[in-house]
């Protein structure tokens, strides 16, 4: 049986049927072909980069990071080719594997390298690796004074590498090397100047908070290999529709939950977000916030079938994603730091996401097409926050900016694509994506749609308000920097992805969101998205969530435009503390884990000492004899061991030849 | 015998235990320069490593015998006493790794011992080295006996050169870790000289008595297997070191020079594990599975145990000792969850482990030897300092916290895989471990590695370790020089290797594992699992 079994896992995995949505296909899933079939290269270029910068060492400084940024276009090439590909298929056709190597074969367990490429993950595969690169590009000049620059372009391919293995396994085990491998690139870059300890200890946080979801993911493996007995794709999605253990996928589920939480700072899991900001700019751009940090969101639509087999596990992601879009909103509204403003924002929009993949099939597309606009206007609203820190002295107080409109025009315009994007005044990108994720959050049965669907037009007044105010306070309003700076527009090499990165924000939703070209070319993947009705009607929502809109836009316009924007921070309401500290969560974090840790360890470390050694030494001491015997051994220990061993020996012979 | 052992024409395990052997004697004895002598050393284990690839070589994974290699020749016939050698696929790669760690940890030793001008200086770096090799003799010797009383041999004969490389040339309380080490291992070896007795007399007798193969699928009387399984159990637990006989471990790997603590804790601890698969569960198959929930409580308890008081650590050999601890809590918690995917990670992590922890101990040496002090509070910022040692330290931290792409992540994930379809509580529990892992490594990386770059050590040359100035040729702080970068280049290409292509052990470990479990019943209630039981009673 198990040969039977281990024969079915070794076949070529174009032999299992992949079957993900709910309406999915179950077709065959090709054996790729022609570009498709070297889609491992997307991979490997990048890799190779990380290793010839990391191991040429000195050698490369020179051209490693024309070099890295290289390699990320060429797998950028790739992308565009396997897409190209991809778009003269058939809908159904349009999912290829791509076998490497035996991975791991361990008795009944086994796992091919292989890689799916299918609508999904080639979505995916284009926006890390146009984003990436473009980011790449901004990094040659953001960078371009550090002696460190070699390293960094190092840490930069290496992240690409494995975040493209992340969302390119076909296999759970295959993915959770890509995991931990972004875990690592993120940890490595917010580390990235490590001298100052309070850095050193943000990474450190984040690598440990994302254990955690780890932990949560490795159990979810686990149980999965356990209950189907295979952790690849095809059979475990397959096999998970007609799965009537519903307590047994709810474990599942929420254990996939608890990955997808850490990774994507989502709550509980979120407090290493906010530290991840010191990170250089160009990493919070890329990777907390245009790709890593939304991986949690592609687990959960990956797995989909997974949580559509438990309402409960469902609920719970709607929920984590309704809670943690008004946490990273309220946080938003108070944050003085201009990046930490934007993460405590990225939060809140992958919050936005997960609620919609929560939702089922009516929202993965949704998610996924906002992950996407997301990923253009975030990444460049972080690479215009760090063209302001460029102009500002690596400031990053917002209030000691303001009226740099007139100073850093292109910084200015493409930031503002990205403000009116994020906050969703149509036409452009955010309000296509946002608009349907809030739409998608008023179907449903009972209280849920009236709380989620609240929660989430709720979520989009406060984030008008909390851009608008991040946006007015740093180029609107009077000037309030400091004496020593002197603002001035970054380079080309700078502008232009900022650039690139603006047009997208502007135009993307529009071109793939109303055309339906984006929902149809995932539907093979993610199921269709029904006829299911808000329970409000369409139009409404979409004037409710203008409305709000505006008065978020004019409040922040008020107090941070018109209205003189202290220095410092005046005390401000308890609700405004509360936020600016993150709502207390680093201290709850604190009092129920921190302290009672370090208390445990420490009891630990004495008993260790005291205790157990001195039980065990006692033990070893009564074999040895008296404690004075003990001493005996100690001096002339040679002669006394040699005799002890040959006693031994000879007694167990003597013993042996008596009894035969 | 040759139901289960593929007879070698060539003795290749003779000449695996006897090479270093020679080598050893020749080291401590032949007049010649010190220098000369530690080449001697270095060359004998790079030969040896020859030999054993080619003997490798000869190994059929797909072969059905349990036993390679085989040689038998009688010794004691009178009480069934057999010089004999064999090797499955767990021994086969244990050995391997033996043998790539000896000529690494001789490189990095080139250093531990001062040379004085006189004679008696130079007799002692002889005598450091030729003990160091004399122990791959041991090594090898342990893992290749498939005789019981032949591997009670080498596994006592073996505390004799692991006890003077810690008592005569390790730190200033030496003699007390020595003492601590000993007197652990004696208690567990004379309870398991007695069970060792007691087996052959339960045994068929003859002339080889004490071969494993008579001695595996015995009817024994189940009160006087669970005695036996108990009197082997412990001295495997004191070796592996297991939680609450662990304490011996701390002591002798922060008093032992570093070369010594990674054969110690690398290669020789393994015949604790190794024991416990190839004697406990081979021989006294009931008896395991009676004591099963003691030893997986024990397991688990290892796991979080040992990590726990590896972050509270102030030390930081201390430290890496007990992360190992906690690793070995994982794999008897594989053995003993008796699957064959948690069985194959286990036998897998113990080759992992060797790697791992080799690196771990030989790089936090190389920091030592520059800033003269174990103490982690003495450190901080030298990843400014000296970018490649902590670029190398990096690496074997994330080692140790078990990175996917890095080897022990493939033997650990394939542990708790393997082990929750038996013990689903303890493989949830231990999994933890990965959180307490990422603590306890990270935060040695960012106390000794990260902040400021520490002004004492530029203006302050009498800070730093006059041996280290003298090799580094007066420089006061240099980084990795071309032999340490000879010595952890290996090391690192082993972690890339088997984490990307753990099927290159894993080929020839899977056979062992069936053999090895197929003695205990494996019941479980997983479609894959219960296919593997089906097919391990059907061998």
């Amino acid at each position: 049986m198990s040969l039977g079994m281990g024969n079915l896992l070794q076949a070529p995995s174009g032999a299992g049927t992949y079957a993900a949505g709910l309406a999915a296909h179950s077709g065959e899933a090709h054996a790729a072909t022609g570009i498709t079939s070297a889609a491992w290269l997307l991979i490997a270029l990048p890799l190779l980069g990380a290793a010839v910068l990391l191991l040429g060492g000195r050698r490369t400084n020179g051209f490693g990071p024309v070099l890295a940024t290289a390699l990320s276009w060429g797998s950028f090439v790739v992308g565009a080719l396997v897409f190209i590909q991809m778009l003269g298929l058939d809908a159904e056709e349009r999912h290829a594997n791509v076998p490497m190597f035996d991975f791991v074969t361990a008795g009944s367990f086994s796992v091919d390298a292989a890689l799916l490429v299918d609508q999904l993950s080639i979505a995916f595969v284009l926006l890390i690796t146009f984003v990436g690169s473009l980011i790449h590009v901004y990094s040659l000049g953001y960078m371009e004074h550090d002696p460190d620059k070699r390293r960094f372009f190092a840490y930069l391919n290496l992240f690409v590498a494995a975040m493209l293995l992340l969302v390119l396994a076909d296999n759970y085990l295959l993915l959770y090397v890509g995991w931990e491998g972004v875990g690592l690139a993120s940890y490595l870059l917010i580390g990235f100047w490590n001298w100052n300890p309070a850095y050193a200890t943000a990474a450190n946080k984040a690598f440990v908070a994302n254990r955690v979801g780890d932990f949560g993911l490795s159990v979810a493996v686990m149980i999965m290999f356990f209950h189907f007995g295979a952790v690849d794709f095809s059979t475990v999605l397959g096999a998970a529709g007609n799965e009537a253990n519903q307590g047994f996928m709810t474990a599942l589920g929420l254990m996939l939950l608890l990955g997808a939480t850490g990774k994507s700072a989502q709550f509980p899991l979120q407090s290493w977000l906010g530290d991840a900001m010191a990170g250089p700019t160009p990493v919070s751009a890329l990777i907390h916030a245009a790709t890593m940090v939304t991986a949690g969101v592609y687990l959960v639509v990956r797995s989909g079938p997974i949580f559509e087999a438990s309402p409960d596990a469902q609920l719970a992601v709607v929920i984590v994603g309704a809670i943690t879009l008004l946490f990273g909103a309220i946080v938003g509204t108070a944050k003085d730091d201009i990046k930490k403003a934007l993460a405590a924002s990225t939060m809140s929009q992958i919050g936005y996401m997960m609620l919609a993949a929560g939702l089922g099939p009516v929202g993965y597309a949704f998610a996924i097409f906002h992950l996407l606009t997301h990923g253009f206007f975030k990444a460049g609203m972080f690479l215009g926050a760090g063209s302001v820190m460029h102009g500002m002295n690596d400031q990053v107080d917002m209030r000691r900016f303001g009226g740099l409109s007139g100073i850093m025009k292109i910084t200015w315009a493409t930031f503002a694509l990205g403000w009116l994007a994020i906050i969703g005044v149509p036409p452009f990108s955010g309000f296509w994506s946002k608009d349907k994720v809030i739409e998608a959050a008023f179907i449903g049965e009972g209280w849920r749609p009236w709380v989620f669907g609240g929660a989430a037009l709720i979520g989009a007044g406060i984030t008008a308000f909390y851009m608008s105010r991040l946006f007015f306070m740093t180029f609107h309003g009077k000037k309030r920097w400091t004496e020593d700076v002197h603002p001035h527009e970054s380079g080309l090499l700078m502008t232009v992805p900022m650039m690139v990165l603006a047009v997208g924000s502007a135009f993307l939703g529009l071109i793939i969101g109303p055309t339906g070209l984006f929902t149809s070319w995932l539907e093979p993947v993610t199921g269709g998205h029904g006829d299911e009705h808000p329970v409000l009607a369409v139009p409404v929502i979409m004037a409710l969530t203008l409305i709000l809109v505006a008065g978020g836009v004019a409040l922040a316009w008020m107090r941070y435009w018109r209205d003189e924007v202290p220095v410092v921070a005046p005390a401000g309401n308890l609700l405004t503390q509360a936020a600016r500290n993150d709502l207390y969560q680093d201290q709850v974090n604190e009092a129920l884990l921190m302290r009672p840790g370090i208390h445990l360890t420490r009891s630990l470390v004495f008993i260790d000492g005291k205790g157990v050694d001195g039980g065990a030494g006692g033990l070893a001491a009564l074999v040895g004899g008296t404690s004075s015997r003990l001493r005996r051994l100690q001096n002339g220990f040679a002669r006394s061991y040699a005799l002890t061993m040959l006693t031994g020996v000879v007694a167990i012979l003597g013993a042996l030849w008596v009894i035969s | 015998m040759n139901e289960t052992t593929a007879m070698s024409s060539i003795p290749w395990l003779s000449i695996l235990v006897l090479l270093p052997l020679v080598g050893s004697l020749v080291v401590a004895f032949a007049p010649g320069t010190v220098e000369n002598a530690k080449r001697i050393a270095l060359g004998t284990s790079l030969v040896t490593l020859v030999v054993g690839i080619v003997a490798a070589l000869q190994y059929d994974s797909a072969s059905t015998k349990q036993f390679q290699l085989g040689e038998y020749v009688e010794w004691i016939p009178q009480f069934g006493v057999s010089y004999a050698l064999g090797v499955d696929g767990i021994a086969l790669v244990l050995i391997l790794m033996a043998l790539v760690l000896t000529p690494i940890c001789l490189l990095a030793a080139w250093h531990d011992v001062p040379e004085e001008a006189d004679a008696g200086g130079a007799r002692r770096v002889k005598g450091y080295f030729a003990l160091l090799l004399s122990l791959e003799t041991f090594m090898v010797g342990v893992f290749a006996a498939t005789d019981v009383f032949l591997f009670y041999v080498f596994f006592e004969a073996m505390l004799i050169p692991v006890y003077f490389l810690i008592g005569r040339f390790g730190g200033p309380r030496r003699q007390y870790a020595a003492m601590k080490f000993l007197l652990f291992s004696l208690a567990g070896g004379l309870i398991m000289l007695v069970a060792v007795i007691a087996v052959y007399l339960q045994g068929p007798g003859g002339a080889d008595g004490f071969l494993v193969s008579n001695l595996t699928g015995l009817t024994l009387d189940p009160t006087t297997e669970r005695l036996l399984f108990v009197g082997f159990f412990i001295a495997f637990a004191v070796k592996a070191p297991m939680v609450p006989v662990h304490t011996w471990l701390p002591d002798a790997a922060t008093e032992s020079t570093p070369a010594t603590a990674t054969l110690l804790v690398g290669v020789l601890d393994k015949v604790g594990t190794f024991g416990m698969i190839r004697f406990c569960l081979q021989m006294f198959p009931n008896a395991s599975e009676w004591a099963t929930p003691v030893v997986v409580a024990l397991a688990v308890i290892s796991v979080l145990y040992g990590a726990l008081l590896a972050i509270g650590q102030t030390d930081m050999m201390r430290l890496i000792s007990y992360t190992s601890v906690s690793h070995f809590g994982f794999i008897v918690l594989g053995i003993f969850a008796f699957t064959d995917v948690a069985g194959a990670g286990s036998s897998l992590y113990m080759l992992n482990h060797g790697f791992s922890t080799a690196a771990l101990f030989l790089f936090a040496a190389m920091l030592i030897r520059r800033g003269g002090s174990k103490r982690i509070a003495d450190y901080g910022g030298w990843q400014r300092v000296t970018p490649g040692l902590a670029g190398i330290f990096l690496v074997a931290s994330l080692s140790g916290l078990a990175l996917p792409g890095l080897a022990s992540f493939v033997s650990e994930f394939l542990v708790y895989v393997g082990t929750f379809p038996t013990q689903p509580v303890a493989a949830v529990v231990a999994t933890g471990g990965i959180i307490l892992a990422a603590l306890y490594m990270l935060l040695l990386y960012k106390r000794v590695m990260t902040g400021p770059k520490p002004e004492s050590l530029a203006s302050d040359p009498a800070a730093v370790d006059d041996r280290w100035r003298r090799s580094s040729g007066g420089t006061v702080i240099a980084d990795l020089s071309l032999r340490e970068k000879a010595v952890a280049a290996p090391l690192i290409a082993a972690f890339l290797v088997l984490g990307f292509f753990p099927n290159l052990a894993l080929g020839v470990i899977n056979p062992a594992v069936k053999t090895s479990l197929s003695h205990v019943s494996t019941a479980d209630t997983s479609p894959s699992a219960a296919g593997a039981a089906a097919e391990g009673s059907s061998k």
